[in-house]
C-alpha cells in the first residue's frame, strides 16, 4: 500500500493540490492502476486536504474513472446503435466466451474486464471498442479473435 | 430556397489554407473589423444549438473582466457524431488558430481544448501540434497558451456548463443559466465556448471573407457543415456539404434505397420518416444537426432505435434534476413494458405527457431533448412500439 500514497504523492507534485488537480490525478492512477479503490480515493482526499466523500462523489460521477477492482486490460465495447446495427451483440458474445465472463466482470487472472460502454465516436466504422485507451474499429468474429489472442499473450 | 442536389465543399479540411499567413494578417486587423467579418457571415455554432458566433464573442469581448478564456469543445459525445475527432486529427492547426483569433479579440491569454476522455489517443499528437503552434505564436510575439484537459467518460459534460464544472474538478453537472458563459463561464469568468468545427469555420472566414462565405448555404443556414454519416448506408464516413439541402436530396446520395427513416442530430436530434424527406432541410430553418445522420433501412426496428436511445439518456443523465433522472427511467420502462403487453397502447401517451413534461421541467439540454427523439420515433412508428 505504500506504493499507492507514493504515486498520489507524486501525481500532485504534477498537478498540484487544487480542486482542478483532482480529475487530472484520479485519470492518472486510473492509467496505473486501473481502478480507485478506496485507500488511493482517501489518499487523495488526505493529499489534496479534501473530504473522502469529496473525492468519492466526484470519481463517481465519471463512467471512466473506475472504482470497482478491474483487470489490467479494461475491454469497453460500443452498445450504442450504429455499433449494435453492425453485430455487436455478437462481438460481445464471442467476448463473454472467450474470457468466460459476462459483462461487468473480470477475469479470475485479474487480467480482463469487459464493459460495455456509450458512443465512442466510431459510428462509421462499427463496431468498435477500445482495451485501456487503444480503439479498434470494424470488428469481426476473426478479428476480435486474434485481438484477445495478442492481448492473452501479454 | 431549396437545394435538392448535395454540394460538396471543401472548407473545413482543406489543406489549401496558411493557417500561419491567415493568422498573422488576421491579428494585425482591429478587433472591430475581424468581428464585424464573423458577424456579417451568420455563423452559427456547430455544436448543435446554433447561436451565432459573431453575437457570442461580441458578448465575452464587452465584459470588463480582465481573465477571460477561450474553451473548445471536443467533448464530442452525440452518438453518430466523429467529425470533431477527424478534424482535430487532420486539422489540429486550425481549430488552434480560430482560437488564437478569439482570445485577441475577447482579450483572453489562456486557451483550453475539452477532449472527451474516449479520444485519448489523439492527445500526444495533439501535444506535439501545439508545442509547434506555440512556438508559432512566440515568433510573433503573441501571449497565448492553449492547453488539453481529458475527460472521463460523460456525454453531460458536452454541455458548455458542465464542462466548466468538470474542468475545475467537480461532478459534470450543468449551472442553473443565466447567468450565460459569456459572463461566467468557466472559473466563473467570462469564456467564449465553442465546438472543434466552429473555430476552423472563423478562420476560413477569415481566410476567404464574409462575402465568399455567405455564398454558401441559405439565409438561415449559412456556410457549410460537416456530417457524420453511419448506419445503413454504403458510404458511412464524414462529409462536408452545403447547408439547406433536403433529406430527400441526402438520402438520394447516401441512402440504399431502402432508406426507412434518418435520425437527424444524433440521440439528442429528430427522426424523420420517409414520407417527410421531401419537405425537411436540413439546417436551422428545418431540422438542426450538430453532424450526426445515422440512416436505418426497413429491415431495423424502430423499437429497437428508440430503446437504445432512451436507455443512453438513462445512462448519461447526470441525476441533478428529478424530470430528467426519473423520466429517461420511466421512459425506459414505460416503452418496454408496452412492447411486452404489460401495459395498454395508450400508455404511450403517458408517456408523451412525461417527455413534453422533461421538455418543460429538465435544467439542462440532455433532459429537455430527450422528448425530440422520443416524439419523432413513437409518432411516426407507432405500430412498431406496440407489435
Amino acid at each position: 500500500m505504500p506504493e499507492i500514497k507514493q504515486l498520489v504523492e507524486e501525481l500532485a507534485d504534477k498537478h498540484g493540490r487544487t480542486r482542478e488537480s483532482l480529475l487530472p490525478i484520479l485519470q492518472d492512477i486510473i492509467r496505473e492502476e486501473r481502478y480507485l479503490s478506496d485507500h488511493a480515493l482517501s489518499e487523495v482526499a488526505r493529499e489534496l486536504d479534501m473530504s473522502a466523500a469529496l473525492v468519492y462523489g466526484t470519481a463517481t460521477f465519471y463512467s471512466f474513472l473506475d472504482t470497482e477492482e478491474r483487470g489490467r486490460f479494461v475491454i469497453r465495447v460500443c452498445r450504442t446503435i450504429a455499433c449494435d446495427m453492425k453485430g455487436k451483440k455478437q462481438i460481445i458474445k464471442i467476448l463473454e466466451d472467450s474470457l468466460k465472463v459476462k459483462v461487468g466482470e473480470t477475469t479470475q487472472d485479474k487480467k480482463f474486464t469487459l464493459l460495455e460502454t456509450n458512443c465512442l465516436g466510431w459510428c462509421h466504422k462499427g463496431p468498435s471498442m477500445l482495451v485501456n485507451d487503444e480503439v479498434y474499429t470494424e470488428l469481426t468474429p476473426e478479428k476480435i479473435t486474434d485481438i484477445i489472442g495478442e492481448y492473452i499473450k501479454k | 430556397m431549396q437545394n435538392n442536389k448535395l454540394k460538396r465543399v471543401d472548407l473545413i479540411f482543406s489543406r489549401d489554407c496558411p493557417y500561419e499567413e491567415v493568422l498573422i494578417t488576421t491579428l494585425k486587423k482591429s478587433n472591430d473589423e475581424i468581428l464585424e467579418e464573423i458577424l456579417d457571415s451568420g455563423l452559427k455554432g456547430r455544436g448543435g444549438a446554433g447561436f451565432p458566433t459573431g453575437l457570442k464573442w461580441k458578448f465575452t469581448a464587452q465584459e470588463q473582466d480582465k481573465e477571460k478564456y477561450v474553451v473548445c469543445n471536443a467533448d464530442e459525445g452525440e452518438p453518430g457524431t466523429f467529425k470533431d475527432r477527424e478534424i482535430l486529427s487532420q486539422v489540429p492547426q486550425k481549430v488552434f488558430s480560430g482560437m488564437a483569433i478569439c482570445a485577441k479579440i475577447i482579450g483572453a491569454k489562456k486557451g483550453y481544448i475539452y477532449l472527451r476522455g474516449e479520444y485519448q489517443f489523439l492527445k500526444a499528437d495533439l501535444e506535439k501540434e501545439l508545442e509547434d503552434f506555440h512556438q508559432k505564436l512566440k515568433k510573433q510575439n503573441i501571449d497565448f497558451k492553449i492547453n488539453i484537459i481529458m475527460g472521463c467518460g460523460a456525454y453531460i459534460c458536452g454541455e458548455e456548463s458542465a464542462l466548466f464544472e468538470s474542468m475545475e474538478g467537480h461532478r459534470g453537472e450543468p449551472r442553473n443559466k443565466p447567468p450565460y458563459p459569456t459572463q461566467s463561464g468557466f472559473r466563473k469568468k467570462p469564456t467564449v465556448i465553442n465546438n472543434v468545427e466552429t473555430f476552423v469555420n472563423t478562420l476560413m472566414i477569415c481566410r476567404i471573407g464574409s462575402k465568399e462565405f455567405q455564398k454558401l448555404g441559405t439565409a438561415d443556414s449559412r456556410g457549410s457543415k460537416v456530417f457524420s454519416i453511419s448506419g445503413d448506408t454504403e458510404k458511412p464516413g464524414i462529409y462536408e456539404l452545403e447547408l439547406g439541402m433536403t433529406l430527400e436530396a441526402f438520402v438520394g446520395e447516401f441512402g440504399d434505397d431502402d432508406t426507412k427513416a434518418v435520425q437527424v442530430g444524433g440521440a439528442s436530434g429528430f427522426c424523420v420518416p420517409r414520407k417527410k424527406f421531401k419537405d425537411t432541410i436540413i439546417g436551422f430553418e428545418g431540422v438542426p444537426t450538430g453532424g450526426s445522420m445515422m440512416i436505418f433501412n426497413s429491415s431495423r426496428s424502430m423499437y429497437n432505435v428508440l430503446k437504445n436511445y432512451v436507455e443512453f439518456f438513462k445512462e448519461e443523465s447526470c441525476g441533478q434534476c428529478t424530470p430528467c433522472r426519473v423520466g429517461c427511467q420511466q421512459l425506459y420502462e414505460g416503452i418496454e413494458a408496452v412492447k411486452k403487453g404489460e401495459k395498454p397502447a395508450t400508455y404511450l401517451k403517458t408517456l408523451q405527457k412525461l417527455a413534453e413534461t422533461m421538455k418543460i421541467g429538465a435544467k439542462c439540454g440532455l433532459g429537455q431533448s430527450v422528448g425530440n427523439s422520443f416524439f419523432s420515433i413513437v409518432d411516426n412508428f407507432r405500430e412498431e412500439m406496440i407489435y
